[in-house]
Parts: structure tokens; sequence; C-alpha cells
């Protein structure tokens, strides 16, 4: 940092379940240059003025997914967003929408992180093949069909953006359908039938979507969750159409 | 304190602690594993690395070249038997992860791709575009969910490892969310906790690369192998540290000084090549790319930015858009997003920056520690593959190799011990959580974490840079045992039990501090230049050289409580490639010929 800094205020969302009834907003004066990012202003309001300031956070390349939050309400990782672009103003900075607070700026990911585990977020094997037998071989077409479904950095923050995940948080939600898509179309992988029972669900299922598209507009790594969520209805819908013609149920 | 009786407990979820973990899955079923992170492990900074994993695959390739690229791009202070092993397992752990879904690059017949790398003989690094730790770690990640014996312990801060009847039976943690303390038993202990870059100021590593399970291992008696060698990274985002990866000289890119001149050439990498070369100009290995830096910056050669300070440029203009975005996608994004320039049409201004922790907890060729049933891999270990310095894209390798290997060895160790005296463990656990609650509730501490910090990795980068001399290494020998006296006097602002991380910053420098000074000491104690310890003094300019009649030794750091470590040097394992000189470019190209002839 040069030494002709400039002052921003940044609001914080502060909450400690040991001591607060309800989050409230407190106001800290950061010197800032223009290289510096929101988190690097959240870190120097932890290292020089209050310890207790509490986030997330470990790579600073938007690639770890640890640092989303709430901007000027919209989430965003604050890692690749710069104080530059919101001063003069005041800026504010709050928890993850749509999640439990723990701490400050600290959600409580749980629910996220059982929706991965219950997608069976693996490769099902179409062809088993053993290690001596060497690589599976993919043409560029089979390649290009789920590659940017891979790009999913698990930041949250569709779901944050998600406006029926905020009403519904059995639903599955963005993420979790590209992820679904990640490995349902893949030339490796047979083991879409098995996951599309859980994204054709009622409680949890993909016709929860109301199509607003949200979520693809926050994606750090634009991998358009919203486009995955609109191929699984359509799957989802064709998978419940053949439960009625073939006795096994549907599949691809 | 809550319990969990596991067989093995794994401490850091990032690529190697998830291989162990399905190893041992594999192995037996029945074995409950408790995988302990501090952060979900998909955040582990596994997921930062970009350029790919190394591992023979093409036909004009041999395991005995990556042997001989891997032992001289070490200095020759590499375990010859543990690389031997290391290249062999490669591919197959590589195709392994490509069996579970790793979407490596392609090329258009559908074979897995490889790319040029640094000091490589041979193409042979697999990559996932230049995102090829995150696919690693989100591909064992995912693939880990599968096996229902691994018990997860997400967001739990390991605080110390448990010893009785001489072996390890288990480690204590925090969970952060509540800060309640887990006392988890284990008949045996894997750590791959990953590096310690953090230590220093301009680190390409993450905030959660504190060293900690290096720490925690030292505490106990084990050795921390080769810690004065740490690896600084030609090219790296100016002030972040941000990495740019290898691959971007492995594609074609050129470092040039503030003429515009391509000045590796002067460094006994050359002569000039237009398109890359292997071990040649910017494919030669990072630490005497980092000197080169070091020397242009001596001769003024450097371009002297005005808020970034010196640095000289990665170009990759001539490679094209297209081919950038294709193969450097977030390379691209991270020029313009966090630099503001277009690396299609623009120079992108670089230094180099601490990257890799080469040296760690000393393990045997099978990843075991001297304290029975403890085991450690990736960049927390020392298991022997990269010297004095490693080549770029073996350490993505590394994880998966040892990894599987650790997973097995200690499937089969807990079998071969007893039960453990569960009432014994919870005792031993109990006074590490007072000796951690005093510290958090201590009052009248004066010391700011972040001061302390600051004066750590300055230091570190004063005296531990990419060329030292002993005044300045006993000047951070000093200023390292000054601050672990000031650390008795810190000050924690958070007194909180929940998501305290005010608290677990100061533990995490305490781990620091330790690391630190292994780093520094077995540096000062090296007399002689290898790899990435590089010397400036001695008489008649003695320590400037490599020393194989003194040095050709492993240095051991043993902690000492409240003093500075005792440094042991140790024998390294020799099987088929005696010592000779180090050379690249055409020397390096005319010595192999040498070589060749000899043996005929």
């Amino acid at each position: 940092m040069s030494e002709n800094h400039k002052i921003i205020e940044i609001e914080v969302l502060r909450y400690n379940p040991e001591s607060d009834d309800e989050p409230h907003l407190e106001v800290f004066k950061v010197p800032f240059s223009d290289d510096m990012s929101v988190l690097q202003g959240a870190q120097y309001i932890k290292d020089n003025l209050d310890g207790s300031l509490t986030f997330r956070w470990s790579c600073r390349m938007a690639i770890c997914g640890s640092c989303g939050m709430m901007i000027d309400g919209i989430p965003k990782l604050s890692c690749e967003t710069f104080l530059r672009d919101y001063y003069p103003k005041r800026i504010r900075i709050e928890a993850m929408a749509h999640f439990p607070i723990e701490k400050d700026l600290v959600v409580d990911l749980s629910g996220f992180i059982a929706k991965l585990e219950s997608i069976d977020p693996y490769i099902i094997p179409k062809e088993p093949r053993t290690l001596e037998q060497g690589e599976y071989l993919q043409s560029p077409e089979e390649f290009n069909r789920y590659i940017q479904f891979t790009s999913c950095i698990n930041c949250a923050l569709c779901y944050a953006a998600c406006p029926q995940f905020g009403l519904n948080h059995e639903f599955i939600g963005p993420g979790m359908m590209a992820l679904v898509q990640r490995y349902n179309l893949d030339s490796r992988d047979g083991g879409s039938a098995q996951r599309m029972q859980l994204v054709a669900s009622e409680e949890q299922g993909v016709y929860h979507c109301s199509a607003v598209g949200y979520c693809s507009e926050v994606c750090p790594k634009h991998v358009d969750p919203a486009n995955a969520v609109n191929v699984n209805k359509a799957n989802a819908a064709k998978d419940y159409f053949l439960h009625f013609l073939s006795p096994k149920g549907g599949s691809k | 304190m809550e319990i969990f009786k596991a067989d093995v407990v794994i401490v850091g979820g990032g690529g190697a602690g998830l291989r162990a973990a399905i190893a041992v899955a594999e192995s037996d079923p029945s074995l409950k594993i408790a995988l302990v992170s501090k952060v979900y492990p998909m955040r582990s900074h596994t997921v930062a690395a970009e350029g790919g994993a190394a591992g023979v695959k093409k036909p004009t390739d041999s395991l005995d070249y990556h042997f001989h690229d891997t032992v001289g791009g070490g200095d020759w202070l590499c375990e010859q038997d543990v690389v031997e092993y290391f290249v062999k397992q490669a591919p197959i752990e590589l195709t392994q992860l490509e069996h579970w879904g790793c979407p490596w690059s392609r090329t258009e017949d559908g074979h897995v791709n490889v790319r040029a790398f640094g000091g490589m003989k041979i193409e042979r690094t697999w990559f996932a575009a230049d995102k090829s730790g995150f696919h690693i770690l989100h591909t064992l990640f995912q693939t880990s969910i599968k096996y229902p014996s691994i018990q997860r312990f997400d967001e739990h801060f390991c605080v110390d490892l448990i010893e009785e009847d001489g072996r390890v039976q288990g480690v204590v943690t925090i969970e952060m969310a509540t800060g309640k303390f887990h006392l988890i038993e284990g008949k045996s202990v894997i750590i791959a906790t990953g590096g310690a870059g953090r230590v220093f100021r301009e680190t390409t590593n993450g905030g959660i690369v504190t060293g900690d399970g290096m720490a925690l291992a030292y505490r106990h008696g084990v050795a921390l192998r080769d810690m004065e060698f740490m690896q600084y990274h030609p090219t790296c985002m100016p002030v972040t540290g941000l990495l740019f990866t290898e691959a971007c000289r492995g594609e074609g890119g050129y470092l040039v000084n503030k003429d515009g001149y391509r000045y590796l050439q002067d460094y006994g990498l050359g002569p000039l090549q237009d398109k890359p070369k292997n071990k040649y100009m910017e494919l030669g290995p990072r630490d005497q790319l980092s000197q080169a830096f070091w020397y242009e910056k001596q001769k003024g050669r450097t371009f002297e930015h005005p808020t970034l300070g010196s640095v000289v440029f990665l170009d990759m203009r001539h490679l094209g858009e297209a081919h950038l975005r294709e193969r450097l996608p977030l390379i691209y994004e991270m020029a313009e997003t966090f630099m503001g320039l277009d690396p299609a049409k623009e120079l992108i201004p670089v230094r180099a920056g601490i990257h890799y922790t080469m040296g760690g907890i000393r393990v045997d060729g099978k990843c075991a520690a001297s304290l029975p049933g403890l085991y450690a891999i990736g960049e927390c270990a020392s298991v022997g593959i990269h010297g004095a310095n490693r080549l770029g894209s073996n350490s993505l390798t590394e994880i998966v190799v040892f990894g599987k290997l650790a997973g097995d060895e200690a499937a089969r160790y807990v079998k071969s011990v007893g039960p453990s005296n569960s009432a014994s463990l919870l005792k031993q656990a109990q006074a590490v959580e007072q000796r951690l609650m005093a510290l958090k509730t201590k009052t009248g501490g004066n010391e700011r974490i972040a001061v302390l910090r600051k004066e750590m990795t300055h230091t570190m980068e004063d005296g531990c840079g990419i060329f030292r001399d002993e005044q300045t290494m006993q000047a951070t020998c000093d200023k390292l045992a000054e601050l672990r006296q000031r650390f008795k006097n810190i000050s924690i602002d958070d007194k909180s039990s929940v998501w305290n991380t005010d608290w677990l910053t100061a533990v995490e420098l305490d781990y620091q501090l330790d690391v630190a000074q292994a780093v520094a000491v077995s540096a000062l104690n090296r007399k002689e230049s290898r790899g990435a310890h590089q010397r400036l003094d001695g008489p008649d300019g003695a320590y400037t050289r490599r020393d194989d009649v003194n040095y050709l030794k492993h240095s051991d750091a043993y902690y000492v409580a409240d003093g500075a470590p005792r440094i042991v040097l140790g024998d390294v394992k020799i099987t088929k490639s005696q010592p000779e000189t180090r050379a690249y470019g055409a020397a390096g190209e005319k010595a192999d010929q040498e070589r060749k002839a000899s043996h005929v």
C-alpha cells in the first residue's frame, strides 16, 4: 500500500451468537489502495481494528470458493471484488443470503454439503476398466459436453442468489443441478438413472426452479447452473413420462 | 470432550489426505477413517495448483528420463530409491484419477494430453487446462463421498497429537463452529497438512498454508528434514504473490527484462529458442530462473514499477488470445481481474515469490515417520523426491502416489497394534484442552498477532531469500528467537467459543514460528550452495559452490523447547545417479551426450 491512503467506510453485518440477540451493523474506516480487494479490507479490520471479525478465506484467487458474501446486496467472492469500485460510497458486507449465520460473515454450509453428498457426485462407471487397460478415451465432442459443468468451485453464491432456495431449503438448488449434469453428461459415467430420482423428486427436485436465472448471473466461474437446471427439467419430465411406459422406470 | 474412535486418523483433506483416505477405505472397508480438515476439503490448497502432474506418457519418454530429470533437478539431494518408486507409480496413479473422472485435457484422438514443464526432458505433464489442482482436488473429494467408512471432521482444527506407549494414538481437534474439543483416537495418524509458505511474505500460498502438521510432528520429536530448501517460483504476481503457472512458459511464454531482452540466455540456459525447447531458456528449473531474476535486479535490468516494485515481464502476446483462453483460462482471467491487463496484448509484470516447501516431516520410503504409527504425505512431508529443488508438476503426482502408499501402509499397520488405553488418552487430551484454553482466556498481553506475523514474514524474506549469507541468516535466527519470546505476551481480542478465528490464528502463528526457526537455522547451518539454497559468502566464496564432500547430506532439524533447533546431518540414498555438474540449455545437452557416450 502506498502512503497516501484513501479511507473507505466498510459496514459489516456483525453477529456473535454468544452475545448478540440479532445481527447488527458496524462501520469500520479502512485505509485502502486501488489494488485492494474487499477481502483485504476485511483482513485489515481483523488485523488492526477488531480481531474478532470472522470470515472464511484462503486462496485469494477465486478458486477455493471460501470467501463468498453479500457485497452491497449482491453475492460475490470478496477476493475478486475491489474496494475502488465502491469508493467514495460506503460499502456493506453481509453473510451470504439464505443461509443461517454462524458468526459474522460465516454461514452454516452443512445443508449445502449434505446436498453435495446426496447426488452421488462421482463416476459410476458405464464400462468398468482396470488400470492396466489405461485411460478411457474421450473425443473432443464428448469432452466439451460436460467440461463447463466441472468448473463449479462450490462457493454457494448461486444459493444466495436463488429465490426458490430462499423459500424452500430442501430444494436441491442450482450448483448441485450443475454437478448432476457434470456426471450425467460424462461419457465415462452410467449413473444418470440413479441421480435422476433425486432430481425429479417432489420435495427437493428440479421443478422448484422458477427460472429466474440469477444463479447464472452471479456464478463467478460461468458454470451456468440455470442451463443445467433446464436440461434437468427436460430430463426429469422425460423420466416421469417414461416411468409409465417402462417397468424399470426411465433413464437416459 | 467429545470422543471418536477411529482406526486411521488423517489430518488434512487436500489431495494427499483424500487419496490416503480412499486407499484405506479400499484396502479394508471395515477400518474406520477420520478425515480431519480445518476447512472443507475442497478449499484445501491443492485447489490452487495450476500447471499439472508429471508422469511418463509418451512413447519417446521413459521412467529413467523422469528419474534423471528429478534427481538432477533436485541437485542430487533426492532419495533415489524413492524417486524410482515415484516415477514408476506416477502414470498408474494419474490414470486412476482419470478413471475417477478428472477432466484431463485431451488430444484430438481422445487420449490424455501432456505439456512441457521446466527441467523435464520430455513433455510429461498431465494437465486439466490450468486448473489441474482444482480438478484433482474436486475429483478426489467427490470420489471420497462414495466410501461410507470415511467420516469427515470438516472445519476441525488439529491442536495436538496424542502419543502413548511410544506410538501415536490419536489427535485433539477444536470444532471451529462450536469451539468444542474432540479427542479422535486412532492407531495410526497420517499428516497431510501441506506446506508452510505463509511463514514468508510474498507467497503463492493461500492463508491456510501455515505448516500446522509439520509443527505438530516436530514438537513430538520427529525431525523436519531439508527445511532450508524453500522454492521461489519465478513468475508470481507482485505484492499479492498469486501464481502465474509455469505452463505459461510451457505453452511458449517468454521472460523478458525491462529492455525486452530474454535474459535467461545469460545464465547458462541458452542459446535463445523461438519455440519452447525442453530444459532450455524459460523451461529451465525454477531455482535457476528465480536466481536469474535476482541477478537481473542486481544489474539494474529489472523494471522499477512505482507501486509493484522490481519486476520482469512474462510475454505471451505471440501465443494469441484463442490459444491462451483454451490452455490458460484461469491465468487469462487472473491477469484481467487482478491486474487489469490483457495477456494477449500486454506484458505481465512478475517476480519470484515463495511457492513450495521442499523439506518437511522426515519419513522413509513408505511414508512412515520415526514415531511409530505416524505417517506424513504431500508437501508437509519429506519423503525424498524433491531434493534441493522440486521440478514443477512433480508435487501433484506426489500427493496421489504417496497418498495411496501411506493409506495402504497405515491400514496394514493398525492391524499390528493392540488396543488403546482410552482413559489415559483422554487425560492427555484434557491437558491439551487446558493449555489451549489458557491461551484463549489469558489477559494482559499486548502483542498483536498481525504484528508478530508481519515481522516473521519480513525477516524470513530478508534472511532466507533467493541468495543468503551468514550475517542476514543469523539476524533472522535472532529475530525469530525474539518473536518466540514475544509470542508469550500475545493478546487475543476474541474470547468467544463459536468460530474463534482470532484464537486459531494465534495457534497457527505458534506453529509458524516453530517451522520458521527450522527453516532459518537449517539454512544457516548449510555452508554450501545447492538448488534453492544459494549463499554469497564463505572463505574465498567457498559457500557459493556445491560441496559434495561435506554437504551431500540431508539436514534434520530437531525441536528444542524454548531454544533453537538442533541440526543433524543425515545420509542421502544414491542408487544409480552419481552427483555431477548440473547443467541446462546447450551445456546440459552436451553433458547428456557425453554421459551416453561413456556408457556405450
